[in-house]
């Protein structure tokens, strides 16, 4: 049992910090801050990285993947995290992608993944429903056989970014007669077929990325079907199973983690910077612990992936504390601001203009990361699944 | 030992009720704040009108002689109806400040058009470098021929915006973080050299940043007396306090039941997701979060009348971290149990978390708090 990098290692570190020193990532980064300038951001960030080929470095090679090792691919978000480089949009690359490469035939291979790898196309994902979130399986938009096409109708919601995509792989249902889970379909939709309407949702951190989109007689050739009909359902669990391991976002609470030592030795209290406040180093502290043990966790996980077991329970547990550590270090982070945690920047008046400088996006990032025990699965139904499937109970 | 209400606080009780339940409805909340200066001035009068502006104030100044017990009653109505007015600045800083600090007519006109809902206050003390801290002050008075000249920077004043009178915290003497050497000067909004950048908070509220820049102040505009003005404004801080727990306890309450009727209403996986027991559990610690933060309340209510005693700051620290600990819970968990839902803007359970952690950072959060408590209680 040891993590020592290897000398082949170590010269890749220095490859992923030689990048990253030119790649000028930062300036991705304050365009993706913006939120009039957020797609533009993940695209330009994006087309550096597909460049690279360092795009979807967990992809099998032979689909434009890196075939990095798990060694590696730590080795590059440490990295990362440093250069506060951008993580990359999951949809396409972390969600749909595998989905397609997995169970999708040639000729979806050929059409999809390079759009996905290059960033021409952006995705949503298409999943809940107003009846159906913790219960997925409940789902119920129609997909109706309709000569070479499938004909659409329903509302999905929560849709993030929906705005921006130009398709959206969705779970419709084609079967009503067995168990739920059976008769569910997945199908890629192009967001601009007729029938398609996107309404946003305002969320609480006052940036629109929410939405509910409507499908009416929206007609899908049949070709987008990935697999089989009615076998919707298993492509898309084996998916969830790699969203809830990028949703513990270990690295970038670790770069949280970081901001928050630098704001705490800014800001006062009593003349004192709150960097050597009692409280504040007892939670700081208890946060850096839990984040250990969590990175650890991810690595035994990355692991038993790269040795091709998939992650299974597992990746419940890295949701689980991934998340919550997250919310931790919101919580510290706007409560470090003080009362500026509560202001609001906008058009009329900035941070500088109030004089704080962390407090309007501490809020954001507050409000929005109440969202990450709610998606993905919820906190509770991830303890549910542990419950059953790990402790047999 | 009685925690039973007069009939009169009964009354008071009841109308207040009345008002946040039947004619306050969330989407006019919400039209309110986003007007200009984040309240709707025929509600002010409406609370004029109820007296409710008088509550504090001493009866030979026109109030109502009300004790601790009669502003817990409103506040906690308030709470529970979201409702948007600047009770805090305008009547419990600024209006409790002019009464301790000020005499004769200059205190009987502030005050009579205050009670009348005709005049909006804010109270001017916080600084960029002070944190929770109230001494830590560099705004400068300096001595003129006439009074004092104000130079320096507040960060956050509530009500600023609407404000026609502000009461701003200067250093007449004595170091940065001394407590002695502060004084309070009531200045007018629109005094030349005084400059007001208007923001929003994330409750809605409106907030001024206020930059002094040689501001003239006569002498006859000190709020209380030269260089004790720390004590004076800890004092009515101090005195607003249950009010203010009050008034998050409303919220809680209300998010907490709101909480409780969406999950017997939503259904997943054929049953209202109520019947979880993992949901459940959680309700019932945000009910018991709310019956330990009412008991902190009472209890800081009993002991109002002692103000300056030992026990009474003990009970303040504890309600702000208790109010502040389990508020932070119930609000997390009113965000949880209701899913998606509890992300959007639509619903009004973001909106009253959103107040309640502005609430619980007034004047101190939880840890500071605590760290206050602790040193009353482990000196050694
Ligand atoms: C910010 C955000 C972005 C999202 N983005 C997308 C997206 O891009 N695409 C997409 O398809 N979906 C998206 N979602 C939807 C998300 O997956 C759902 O919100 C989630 O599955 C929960 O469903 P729900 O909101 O209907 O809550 P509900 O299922 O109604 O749950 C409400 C509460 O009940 C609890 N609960 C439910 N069942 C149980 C149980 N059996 N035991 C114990 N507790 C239970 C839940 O944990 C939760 O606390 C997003 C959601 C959010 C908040």
């Amino acid at each position: 049992m040891d993590i020592t990098f290897s000398s082949d290692d170590l010269k890749f570190r220095d490859e992923v910090r030689l990048f990253f020193a030119n790649a000028a990532p930062e300036a991705s980064q304050q365009l993706i801050n913006n939120p009039g300038t957020y797609k533009q951001g993940v695209i330009q960030w994006q087309k550096k990285l597909f460049a690279q080929g360092w795009v979807a470095p967990f992809w099998p090679r032979e689909h434009g993947g890196a075939g990095w090792s798990a060694t590696q691919s730590y080795i590059y978000e440490c990295e990362r995290v440093i250069a506060q480089a951008p993580d990359v949009v999951p949809f396409g690359l972390k969600m749909v992608g595998p989905v397609i490469y997995t169970y999708g035939n040639s000729e979806q291979k050929a059409r999809f993944l390079p759009g996905i790898l290059n960033g021409s196309d952006w995705w949503c994902q298409g999943y809940s429903e107003p009846g159906a979130g913790s219960d997925l399986a409940a789902l119920k938009t129609r997909a109706d056989r309709d000569g070479d096409d499938y004909v659409v109708n329903g509302s999905k919601i929560w849709t993030t970014y929906a705005q921006y995509a130009d398709w959206i792989f969705c779970l419709v249902r084609t079967d009503n007669s067995g168990k739920p889970q059976q008769g569910i379909t997945f199908l890629l939709i192009d967001m601009k077929t007729p029938g398609i309407t996107v309404s946003p949702i305002p969320s609480i951190n006052g940036v629109d990325s929410l939405n509910e989109v409507h499908f009416e007689n929206v007609r899908v050739p049949r070709s987008n079907r990935i697999g089989e009909e009615g076998q919707g359902w298993t492509y898309a669990k084996s998916l969830l199973a790699h969203e809830r391991t990028a949703i513990a976002r270990v690295a970038d609470s670790k770069s949280r983690l970081d901001r928050l030592r630098k704001f705490a030795s800014c800001e006062l209290q009593g003349g004192r910077p709150m960097i050597q406040d009692e409280e504040f180093r007892a939670r700081f502290t208890t946060i850096e612990a839990e984040l250990m043990a969590l990175e650890y966790m991810e690595l035994r996980v990355l692991a038993a992936m790269a040795s091709n077991r998939s992650p299974g329970a597992e990746s419940s547990l890295l949701k689980i504390r991934g998340t919550e550590i997250q919310q931790a270090l919101h919580e510290l982070t706007i409560e470090l601001a003080g009362l500026y945690g509560c202001m609001i920047a906008d058009n009329d008046t900035s941070s500088a203009d109030i004089g704080h400088s962390f407090g309007d996006q501490a809020r954001k990032d507050f409000m929005y990361g109440r969202a990450a025990t709610i998606f993905g699965g919820s906190n509770e139904i991830q303890k549910n699944i542990i419950a059953k499937r790990v402790l047999g109970l | 030992m009685n925690f039973s209400l007069t009939e009169e606080q009964q009354i008071l009780q009841d109308s207040a009720a009345r008002l946040v339940g039947q004619s306050y409805p969330f989407e006019r909340r919400q039209r309110d704040v986003s007007s200009a200066t984040g309240f709707d001035p025929e509600l002010w009068k409406q609370f004029a009108d109820m007296g409710w502006l008088a509550i504090p104030f001493r009866e030979e100044n026109g109030g109502f002689g009300g004790e601790a017990t009669e502003l817990m009653l409103l506040m906690e109505e308030m709470g529970k109806g979201l409702v948007a007015v600047p009770y805090l600045a305008t009547v419990l800083l600024f209006g409790k400040l002019v009464e301790a600090g000020t005499e004769g007519p200059l205190r009987d006109d502030l005050l009579t058009r205050l009670i009348a809902g005709q005049l909006q206050g804010s109270v001017a003390y916080m600084e960029r470098q002070a944190r929770y801290t109230l001494n830590d002050t560099c705004t400068r008075a300096s001595q003129t021929p006439t009074g004092f000249r104000l130079s320096g920077e507040k960060t956050m004043a509530f009500n600023g915006p609407a404000a026609d009178k502000l009461i701003v915290s200067a250093r007449t003497e004595g170091g940065q973080q001394d407590e002695w050497g502060i004084s309070l000067f009531l200045v007018d909004a629109t005094a030349p050299g005084l400059e007001l950048t208007s923001y929003r908070l994330m409750d809605g509220q409106r907030a001024a940043k206020v930059l002094l820049n040689d501001v003239q102040v006569k002498s006859g505009q000190l709020v209380g007396q030269e260089n004790k003005g720390a004590a004076l404004l800890q004092g009515v801080i101090n005195n607003a306090l249950p009010g203010l727990c009050a008034e998050a306890l409303g919220l809680m309450t209300h998010l907490t039941n709101t909480t409780i009727e969406y999950t017997k209403v939503r259904k997943q996986f054929a049953v209202p997701i109520s019947s979880f027991q993992a949901l459940q559990h959680r309700m019932v610690d945000m009910f018991t979060a709310c019956e330990e933060t009412r008991s902190l309340v009472y209890r800081s209510v009993c002991s109002a009348d002692k103000p300056d005693s030992q026990e009474h700051l003990r009970n303040l620290h504890a309600l702000k971290v208790i109010t502040g600990r389990r508020g932070k819970r119930v609000g997390n968990d009113a965000i949880q149990l209701h899913g998606g839902m509890g992300i959007t803007d639509e619903l009004d359970v973001g909106h009253y978390v959103k107040h309640l952690m502005v609430l619980n950072s007034l004047f101190g959060d939880a840890d500071y708090h605590q760290q206050q408590l602790a040193t009353l209680s482990l000196s050694v």
